[in-house]
């Protein structure tokens, strides 16, 4: 296919929009610091206000990089999966895969009065988290095989969903307060919580699973057409598939692990990056849904902060009423989503 | 003497236990044009996916210019050879070259950059089909006759010896039929390609063809379509209490 350099201008300024999406998400939260300040701080000079310095660097950098790595993260897991299914409908959200790395959290977050002692770490977490996204996308894949039709596989996710929420429901029954709490807590989604060390875990995870996508570029262009018309281009379906799905369970679940589930991102956004780059090519399409997942995370973090006061919305809620109609929107206006 | 383009000794198809049909033989040189006939269910499909390695043999030979089909690699077979299914593409959100360049992949590198030579390939095909106008249409805005053309034109584009077509006329109209025949034909004797197609267009084919594998379950005869005729094995295609074939013209006449 023609990656055509017309693309160029669009990826431009997609890149300023990141960049003062970035800038506002950094300057605003419940304490009021001075844009100059934050300009200051950012081009490495040390600011006499420790406390702004403390803020700026400690909590706000971070918590945008988060949002970078979990928007951008979650919109290529969202890719990957439509084109493996084939489906416009695809995401890590609907197709259960969320749920899969949350029962994976729970188990592990609330589970540990039933297993006995279990060492708990943030990477313990994430292993949890991951195994339950790979194993519920594993298990929808097998049932995908099975069936063609779009709105069964979807209902099969939902209910992967059901089935999920009735485990943690029956966990949290005999779990202590505090480790419900805490469940509770991860499961509303935040961007906010996580260290520079954290942040390197999952940037480390994140790259590997777009270092993955990449490699896959050429047998995600072949599979637009259908497994049987891939494989006659040359495409050993058995070694793509599985590379694809270990790049989308690591973005999901590791994404899933640090940040909660968060809804609707990965759906939707492949879908509002297609109304601006009209093309199917990956080559154009990775970096491209990329760049507009983490625009969309910044400012729906940028949201769920409410500037100026100390309340924080959990950002599942934000991305929920943003991407929702998006979905309804796009089924209503294309009545044949296309992917 | 070289080996024939395509070999199939004694072969069986079908799904695990399930033999659909057996007893399959024929060879076919470069540059022919060979359709598949027979009824519905008889195993025409089977066949066809079975030759293009898209599920396994029960038994028998299939080979490529001598050499057996599975010892090929995936991107080995895709330089041999390239299909049209019956299946609809996955995505029509396509512009036609996009399609059509989709089918130098077997050509490109891992990053799959199109060099001069298969951009070049792209245009011809393009040309070669008349497509050149509706170039940057998206798939879902053509008919169904103008997307069987495409089709045809990225197999082409994948420049191989061997191309398998699964009924490329369904849902057409008879000129269309006709037009997407007279391609066929053209492509194998002009691009001295090797073409095998299922179809239920057995006059065309009669007219059309270079030679004609009929599947009837029994002993499957091959050959010339005048010498099919000749030793009277299209009477028995079909239950003859519906249709009756009339040799002279080879034409099909409903029973009154």
């Amino acid at each position: 296919m023609h990656p055509s350099t017309s693309y160029r201008s669009r990826f431009l300024l997609l890149i300023l929009i990141l960049l003062a999406v970035w800038i506002l998400n950094v300057s605003l939260g419940s304490v009021r610091i001075p844009l100059s300040a934050t300009l200051a701080t950012l081009f490495g000079q040390t600011l006499e206000n420790s406390s702004w310095a403390y803020i700026i660097t400690q909590y706000r950098f971070p918590k945008a990089m988060t949002a970078i790595l979990v928007g951008g993260g979650l919109s290529l897991s969202g890719l990957l999966m439509q084109t493996l299914f084939r489906n416009p409908l695809a995401g890590p959200f609907v197709l259960g895969i969320s749920s899969g790395a949350s029962l994976g959290a729970a188990v592990l977050l609330m589970g540990s009065t039933l297993l006995g002692a279990l060492l708990f770490s943030d990477l313990s977490l994430v292993v949890a988290a991951s195994i339950g996204s790979f194993l519920v996308l594993l298990v929808v894949l097998m049932v995908a095989n099975q069936v063609r039709d779009t709105m069964t596989l979807l209902i099969i996710g939902l209910m992967f969903g059901s089935i999920t929420a009735a485990i943690v429901s029956v966990l949290a029954y005999f779990s202590a307060a505090e480790q419900l709490q805490r469940f509770i807590f991860w499961s509303y989604g935040s961007v906010g919580s996580l260290s520079w060390y954290q942040n390197r875990i999952l940037g480390t995870l994140v790259l590997v699973g777009g270092v993955l996508s990449v490699i896959s570029i050429k047998n995600l262009n072949a599979l637009l057409l259908g497994e049987h018309y891939a494989q006659s281009l040359g495409v050993s379906l058995k070694r793509s598939k599985l590379v694809i799905i270990v790049a989308t369970g690591l973005l999901a679940g590791s994404i899933t692990a640090f940040a909660g589930p968060i809804a609707f991102v990965g759906l939707a956004v492949p879908h509002l990056t297609r109304q601006v780059f009209a093309t199917m090519e990956h080559k154009i399409l990775i970096p491209a849904v990329f760049l507009y997942g983490a625009i969309l995370m910044l400012l729906c973090d940028t949201i769920a902060q409410l500037p100026t006061t100390a309340q924080v919305l959990p950002i599942n809620a934000i991305t929920s009423l943003v991407g929702a109609p998006v979905v309804i929107w796009l089924l209503v206006k294309k009545r044949k989503m296309l992917f | 003497m070289p080996y024939p383009c395509l070999d199939i000794q004694n072969l069986a198809v079908g799904y695990n236990t399930l033999t659909v049909t057996h007893g399959i033989n024929f060879t076919l040189p470069e540059g022919k044009l060979c359709a598949i006939v027979g009824v519905n269910g008889i195993g025409k499909s089977t066949l066809l996916r079975t030759l293009a390695a898209l599920q396994p043999q029960l038994s028998g030979e299939i080979r490529i210019n001598g050499e057996a089909l599975a010892k090929y690699t995936p991107i080995e077979l895709a330089r041999k050879l390239a299909v049209v299914l019956t299946q609809p593409i996955a995505t029509k959100n396509l512009t036609v070259k996009e399609l059509i360049a989709l089918g130098r992949q077997p050509h490109t590198n891992w990053w799959g950059t199109l060099t001069q030579k298969d951009i070049a390939r792209v245009s011809d095909s393009l040309r070669v089909f008349s497509l050149d106008e509706i170039a940057d249409k998206k798939c879902f805005e053509l008919s169904d006759g103008q997307l069987q053309r495409v089709l045809i034109a990225r197999a082409q584009a994948q420049d191989t010896p061997i191309i398998l077509l699964d009924e490329p006329t369904t849902h057409l109209d008879l000129s269309h039929k006709v037009e997407i025949f007279k391609r066929l034909q053209q492509l194998a004797h002009e691009h001295t390609k090797t073409i095998l197609f299922t179809t239920h267009e057995i006059e065309l084919a009669i007219q059309l063809c270079d030679s004609m594998l009929l599947l009837d379950g029994r002993n499957n005869p091959f050959g010339e379509p005048g010498t099919l005729i000749a030793e009277g094995h299209f009477e028995r295609l079909f239950p003859s209490e519906s249709v009756q074939f009339d040799a002279a013209t080879g034409t099909f006449k409903v029973k009154k």
